[in-house]
């Protein structure tokens, strides 16, 4: 009975706002969903193993089919590609986010949030970000699979870095699609299934694992617009994975480094912008 | 509205075509229980899910702890503890680790959070468990631990959606244990029930919800008073007998027989007390009805419930007889 009465904590507590109680907000969110990821390592560790997968069966199994315009190198695939699959998994964040978020509203921890005295962005920023952690350990591991099988990175150090940022870049404004399709179904099965439907298509409609080139014309417009697509041109520009001698004249493709990030921002300042909407009148 | 720690004047929502509430008024003194009593869709989550700050009503006023709920929700939710149908704590979290977070969101610092953590899951016998992850714990240990997560800041004013639904009776009382302790504090709590029993053991004060508004409203003896009488209540032994048996009751009826076929079960409103009881057993023995069960009874809320909406409390046939079969021990 006396720790119901106990000393600790006020009855209730000074309203803060602004964005300090964001951030902290955010921040204990972003604790909370890193601790699961620690309790269920199944998910890292599958989440890991499908572009693990991707990796070996396009480089050994298609890789051989697939030329690379500008090269007769056999080699030459594995260091295109990579970049491509790089790109695709961070983009699957969407997946992690989609269904975490639909699991917290039908198990009534939106709810209890929503109850709560919190900033009102923090559920959803705390959930993408630690979104990013995950897909930053899904690219080391990547990288390190990569590495062993003969992908290199030709340039220096700062422009890889700047390359990995911009896919960090891409997969954490994928992941605010995520958190609005999360809570916009009503179950986490059907949040996954709405999350890659999409996201499949577009992935494979880019320069991500073929070159554009080798498609219909009315496609090329679409590939090259892709919002992926700049972001996997930057990337192999920045890894120096471009195929020797390919020569881009499309606009996109020039200034992929912009455009990509350009998307980025976009996608996160657009979708973060409907997702808090939604959440706040979240019916759960 | 000085004293009323909960207060809604006209509550409206509308879910397409359906009126969820339809001008629900409440007002809940400060340091009481209201129990708001009702079949599912009866409107008494929405009410709830308005009064947090969860839902926006189209139409309506609403104060809770004297704070508006449309013009500061987030005043309001530093001020309140919401349990709801679920157990809404995270089950790849411990115990310890659901409160800390809880605590910190209500913007307690991770020292304060830490220590409240603790001393709530010592509170509510989950001290061992403190450190095992939610999902370890049975049923009743999740509804504590969700219960103890809406009591994280000693909130004035608790919400309490359907706090024992689902747990077996040994849980159900525990927890109206803890909810007894919590009110004898001074805790202003607004509680939703199926459950009749519930709703007499913890509310000072009954509000019967149906289709969106509150149809009657009262203390458990007033209601009960209200539709006045005693019943008797008749259990046959073979179901063969019930219309025989229902012949020999009807006479003395006060108002309408309700008749449970599959539990054989006739109850009738009276007038007279024991003489008419009496007088029963003889004409059902005259005719030869043998039965298993009978007994003088003052009304429950069952039976308020049935005469003020024409009719039960629950859809579930099954689940309405146990619980009416509870209630009936308990008061006679």
């Amino acid at each position: 009975m006396a720790a119901a009465t106990g000393a600790i904590g006020a009855a209730a507590p000074g309203q803060r706002g602004g964005v300090l109680q964001t951030l902290r907000d955010s921040w204990v969110v972003a604790k909370r969903n890193l601790r699961r990821m620690t309790r269920i390592p199944e998910i890292v560790v599958f989440g890991m193993m499908q572009p693990v997968m991707f990796v070996l069966l396009f480089t050994y199994v298609m890789g051989g089919a697939i030329a690379v315009p500008g090269t007769t190198d056999h080699n030459a695939y594995k260091q295109y590609l990579m970049a491509g699959i790089f790109a695709q998994t961070v983009t699957f964040a969407v997946a992690g986010a989609s269904a975490g978020i639909a699991e917290d509203m039908t198990k009534g921890l939106v709810d209890r949030f929503r109850s709560l005295p919190m900033a009102r962005s923090a559920v959803l920023v705390g959930r993408t970000m630690a979104d990013l952690v995950q897909t930053a350990l899904t690219v080391v591991v990547l990288a390190l699979v990569a590495f062993a099988i003969g992908w290199r990175i030709h340039k220096g150090v700062l422009e890889a870095f700047g390359g990995f940022l911009l896919l960090l870049l891409l997969g954490y404004a994928f992941s605010w699609i995520g958190a609005l399709i999360g809570l916009s179904v009503r179950s986490p099965e059907a949040a996954t299934s709405a999350g890659l439907v999409w996201l499949f298509p577009l992935t494979f409609l880019s320069n991500a694992f073929v070159p554009v080139s080798t498609m219909p014309g009315w496609l090329q417009a679409i590939a090259y617009w892709n919002p992926f697509s700049a972001t996997v041109q930057a990337v192999r520009d920045l890894f120096g994975n471009l195929p020797p001698g390919q020569v881009q004249t499309e606009w996109p493709m020039q200034h992929a480094i912009g455009v990509s990030i350009g998307w980025s921002v976009l996608i996160a300042v657009l979708f973060s912008m409907l997702s808090v909407r939604k959440y706040r009148s979240a019916a759960g | 509205m000085a004293g009323a720690a909960i207060s809604a004047e006209g509550l409206v929502k509308t879910f397409g075509d359906v009126r969820a509430l339809d001008g629900v008024d409440l007002d809940v003194p400060e340091g009481t229980v209201l129990g708001l009593l009702g079949p599912n869709g009866a409107g008494k989550t929405t009410t709830v899910r308005v009064l947090t700050t969860l839902l926006k009503p189209d139409s309506g006023h609403a104060t809770v702890a004297g704070v508006d709920v449309l013009k500061h929700p987030n005043k309001v939710r530093s001020l309140i503890g919401l349990s709801g149908q679920y157990a809404a704590v995270d089950e790849y979290l411990t115990g310890r680790e659901n409160l800390q977070m809880v605590g910190e969101l209500y913007q307690m610092s991770a020292r304060d959070a830490k220590a409240r953590a603790l001393e709530l899951l010592d509170w509510f016998n989950l001290g061992e468990a403190a450190n095992r992850t939610a999902k370890t714990y049975s049923g009743g240990m999740r509804r504590r631990l969700d219960l103890a997560a809406a009591l994280v800041v000693r909130p004035p004013v608790m919400f309490l959606d359907e706090p024992t639904t689902g747990l077996d009776p040994r849980n159900r009382m525990a927890l109206w244990e803890v909810i007894e302790t919590l009110v004898g504090q001074g805790t202003t709590l607004l509680l939703t029930t199926q459950y009749l029993e519930e709703a007499d053991r913890l509310a000072h004060d009954i509000a019967v919800v149906d289709h969106g508004r509150v149809i009657a409203r009262g203390t458990a003896d007033k209601l009960k008073a209200q539709i006045g009488g005693e019943r008797v209540e008749v259990v046959v032994q073979s179901a063969i007998d019930l219309d025989a048996a229902l012949e020999a009751l009807t006479p003395h009826a006060m108002g309408e027989p309700t008749v449970e076929q599959h539990t054989r079960r006739i109850t009738v409103p009276v007038e007279g007390g024991a003489a008419v009881l009496a007088d029963v057993i003889r004409e059902l023995d005259a005719r030869g009805i043998v039965i298993n069960d009978i007994g003088l009874r003052r009304p429950t809320l069952d039976d308020v419930f049935l005469s003020l909406t024409g009719h039960a409390t629950m859809g579930d046939a099954d689940e309405n007889t146990a619980t009416g079969k509870k209630t009936a021990g308990k008061d006679s």
